[in-house]
């Protein structure tokens, strides 16, 4: 019992890895369609996409890993949270569609080049949007029946549950994140004006992405009484309040590097301000998947389901982060107004 | 205002939509990888311009090609849940993890080389490009046998025993889950479809500029390649797919039963339905043109062999039979076509003509799209033939959605429609555009100015797939 139960704690890491994967990689590759309308047409545009374009598919596999390893590992919580959040799931699919399409589609066309980038846009926003709100939608918590025809719990709320204040907090405050992402990474990977904009935007991002945490943040404990429990009462508040401590510092870290014009920093701290608002969302929820009702081992699979796809992970991630890093290695360096052509 | 439609339909219709559309990009994309990577194989070993302008000119088609097939394929990915979470949830211990598989050992393979196989070939070198693209081949390859053995395991369950939850658990051994009965035959038709399809695109494309310009060398030696490929391809392809019939009889004989449109048994020789109109109310096909004893013939192979038929079927279990019977002919009619296209090159090549026959040309430029016609045909029959079930004989499909509310299925519903007709549509049009450019040599003109990262300057001779259109 032990070692299935450590299994399910295991798989609660892996897919948690998957998703903050996702969420930072992609999350650079959403940013900068989400600013692509700040930058100018030809240069800077062309810049800003070719610095994504031999990687984004890759980024966003991650996102394939985290569904299919929930499907996997939890199917009872992939079976409920997927059509308690229906409406942002098929928009944020149909969003990638169109973000995902455009890079190769704008190319191809010239005379429709801005009808493409548009799309870049409208996608990598509505991708944003939907992904935010769906964490928002989870926070607040979603109504489940038990069910033995459904396998246990089924989701039992209506179409629109979802749509919340709350959840549209988090939506925007993901928007501004991945934007905050993805002008940083511009100011690693590309030059001249673009990266002037780049910083100028990164600037306002990070105001808009911290405010947007702490409004998060100051909310969810509101919520539910269990999210106060776990954030403020002893003795786990020692422990607790490092993340929103670590936060402050690592946003005056960022403010300060792009005022000395540092071009990996920034990237870099935003990155890590991604994690400690992931470590925060760890705290809230864990160990439950839907909150104060299904836990992790609720919604988990068998043992030797998730044995048999633990062998295989343990051995393929680090082949896959190994060649991953490869290709980024491959295309470092400023990626220049004609990219890696 | 959608409140009056079953919603159980409407799911059904948007996976069946999704996934036909999906199914497309990845029929081609599996074999284009292939040809990819033989193309550059055959430049690396010879040396020959040809192959490298080739690969080239089919390197843009495939970088739209699969960008297609992404994003429609992220769709499937969340399907099983958004409208069918009962399926999920029951069957994700045992399919969860075999998908899982599929995106880390193929996903992640084809999508990490993928960069480096369209805009390294001036950064890496000629060798580590061609592994590169061979590793992109082998992730399509890879992902098409993970993915086929969870269709195969919906269609021939093993391996498996339900759990107090009602949910399908692994028993036993993962290789009996994985090797299901009809995986094999599934996996191996589908990817000779998936070679076929392509080396029928191939083959149009070199036909429709041998019809302009029959010395063009670069269209001689992509039509040629095509017509080795279809005339050796379509006859195995025929074989492996009568092999998967029987495969189908021995494990889904409503199946096969509503293929062949025998409503009735045959206790001594089955005649082979060619034609007709199937009647479900009637319980009988109209008009019917048929071969006495032929069905036994090809199924049993025995003239006189018993063949059962949909009346031994209850009512609530029988496939659609008219949709089955229509695809199934439909895909061995093309079948057939191709096996003629592939003879007549023979013949032509036989008479040394293979360039200067513009019926053949016209020919193969007729067949281009029929490769997708027979591969979504036959994914209508074996899909639709699994029905009322989800898992075959297991689980109901009426029994499988999720808690669906109408008017969220049917606006999502129009939403994929209306996206991909028009995303899908433009992607059609951007190919079309590529294959009717006149393939050259120094196909792509590296950019004007030079590459100004990692210390490469200027612009080796190669280039990658992108460059603004003409």
């Amino acid at each position: 019992m032990t070692f299935a139960l450590d299994l399910t704690v295991i798989w609660a890491f892996i897919i948690a890895f998957a998703v903050f994967a996702y969420v930072v990689m992609d999350g650079f590759d959403l940013g900068i369609g989400i600013l692509f309308p700040f930058f100018a047409v030809g240069e800077e545009r062309d810049q800003a996409m070719n610095s994504i374009a031999p990687v984004w598919d890759g980024n966003e596999t991650w996102l394939v890993l985290g569904g299919g390893g929930l499907f996997a590992a939890f199917p009872l919580a992939y079976g409920i949270i997927l059509p308690a959040t229906y409406p942002l799931m098929i928009a944020m699919l149909l969003g990638l569609v169109f973000r995902g399409v455009a890079f190769e589609f704008r190319w191809r066309d010239p005379r429709h080049r801005a009808l493409w980038d548009v799309a870049f846009t409208v996608g990598s926003v509505v991708a944003a949007m939907a992904q935010g709100m769906i964490l928002g939608a989870i926070l607040q918590g979603v109504t489940v029946v038990e069910s033995v025809e459904a396998g246990g719990w089924a989701y039992a709320g209506a179409w629109l549950d979802w749509l919340t204040p709350f959840s549209l907090l988090t939506g925007l405050g993901v928007v501004a994140g991945y934007a905050l992402l993805g002008a940083t990474w511009l100011i690693w990977k590309v030059e001249g004006t673009a990266q002037g904009h780049a910083v100028r935007l990164a600037r306002m991002l990070g105001i808009a992405t911290l405010g947007g945490m702490a409004a998060v943040s100051a909310a969810t404990p509101f919520l539910d009484y269990a999210y106060w429990q776990r954030w403020f009462e002893m003795p786990g508040v020692l422990l607790t309040a490092q993340v929103p401590i670590l936060v402050v510092i690592a946003g005056l870290f960022f403010f300060r590097s792009l005022n000395r014009g540092s071009e990996r920093l920034p990237f870099a701290i935003a990155l890590g301000l991604f994690l400690l608002g992931f470590a925060g969302l760890g705290i809230s929820l864990f160990p439950y998947i839907v909150p104060d009702r299904i836990t992790i081992w609720d919604a988990a699979a068998p043992a030797s389901s998730q044995l048999f796809m633990l062998v295989g992970t343990v051995i393929i991630v680090p082949i896959i982060l190994a060649y991953t890093a490869w290709a980024y290695w491959v295309f470092r360096g400023k990626v220049g107004t004609h990219g890696y052509h | 205002m959608f409140d009056y439609l079953d919603p159980v339909i409407l799911a059904r219709i948007q996976f069946a939509f999704t996934v036909s559309f999906h199914f497309i990009f990845p029929s081609f994309s599996i074999g284009l990888a292939s040809y990819l990577a033989v193309l550059e194989g055959l430049w690396l070993k010879t040396g020959k311009s040809v192959y490298l302008d080739l690969f080239k000119y089919w390197l843009k088609i495939f970088a739209v090609v699969f960008a297609m097939g992404v994003v429609s394929g992220i769709v499937m990915s969340y399907q099983f849940g958004t409208n069918w979470s009962v399926f999920a949830v029951k069957t994700g211990p045992v399919l969860g993890p075999l998908m899982a598989y599929e995106v880390l050992t193929a996903f992640f393979l084809e999508a990490g080389f993928l960069g480096v196989m369209l805009f390294g070939m001036s950064k890496v070198g000629r060798k580590l490009h061609f592994a590169a693209t061979c590793m992109v081949a082998l992730g399509t390859f890879i992902s098409a046998t993970w993915i086929l053995s969870v269709n195969s395991w919906m269609q021939t369950p093993t391996g498996f025993a339900i759990n107090a939850a009602g949910q399908f658990v692994p028993a036993g051994s993962w290789l009996d889950i994985i090797f299901n009965p009809s995986f094999p035959f599934r996996l191996l038709h589908t990817l000779i479809a998936s070679y076929l399809t392509t080396s029928l695109v191939v083959g149009a494309v070199g036909a429709w500029h041998l019809l302009k310009d029959r010395t063009n060398p670069y269209a001689r030696k992509m039509f040629s390649m095509a017509m080795w490929m279809a005339a050796i391809v379509a006859p195995i392809q025929i074989f492996a797919g009568d092999l998967h019939g029987l495969n189908t009889l021995e494990h889904q004989p409503a199946k096969v039963m509503a293929m062949e449109g025998h409503y009735q048994s045959h206790p001594d020789g089955a005649p082979l339905i060619l034609f007709g109109l199937p009647n479900p109310a009637e319980k009988r096909i109209d008009y019917a043109i048929e071969i006495p004893k032929v069905s036994s013939l090809i199924l049993k192979h025995d003239p006189n062999a018993a063949l059962a038929g949909l009346d031994t079927i209850p009512d609530n279990r029988e496939p659609p039979v008219a949709i089955l019977f229509w695809s199934f002919r439909v895909m061995v009619g093309l079948g057939f076509a191709m096996l003629g296209l592939g003879l007549f090159s023979l013949v032509a090549r036989a008479r040394r003509s293979l360039y200067e026959w513009p019926l053949l040309h016209r020919l193969a430029v007729l067949m281009g799209p029929t490769g997708f016609v027979a591969v979504i045909a036959g994914w209508i029959t074996t899909e639709v033939g699994r029905q009322p079930y989800t898992v075959y004989g297991q689980l109901l499909t009426g029994q499988s959605h999720s808690p669906l509310a109408a008017p969220a299925v049917a606006a999502s519903l129009i939403a994929f429609v209306i996206v991909y007709f028009f995303v899908f549509g433009a992607g059609a049009w951007y190919l079309l555009k590529l294959m009717g450019h006149t393939p050259r040599a120094h196909e792509t003109e590296p950019p004007q100015t030079p590459i100004r990262s990692a210390g490469i300057t200027p612009a080796p001779a190669l280039d990658g797939a992108r460059r603004p259109a003409e």
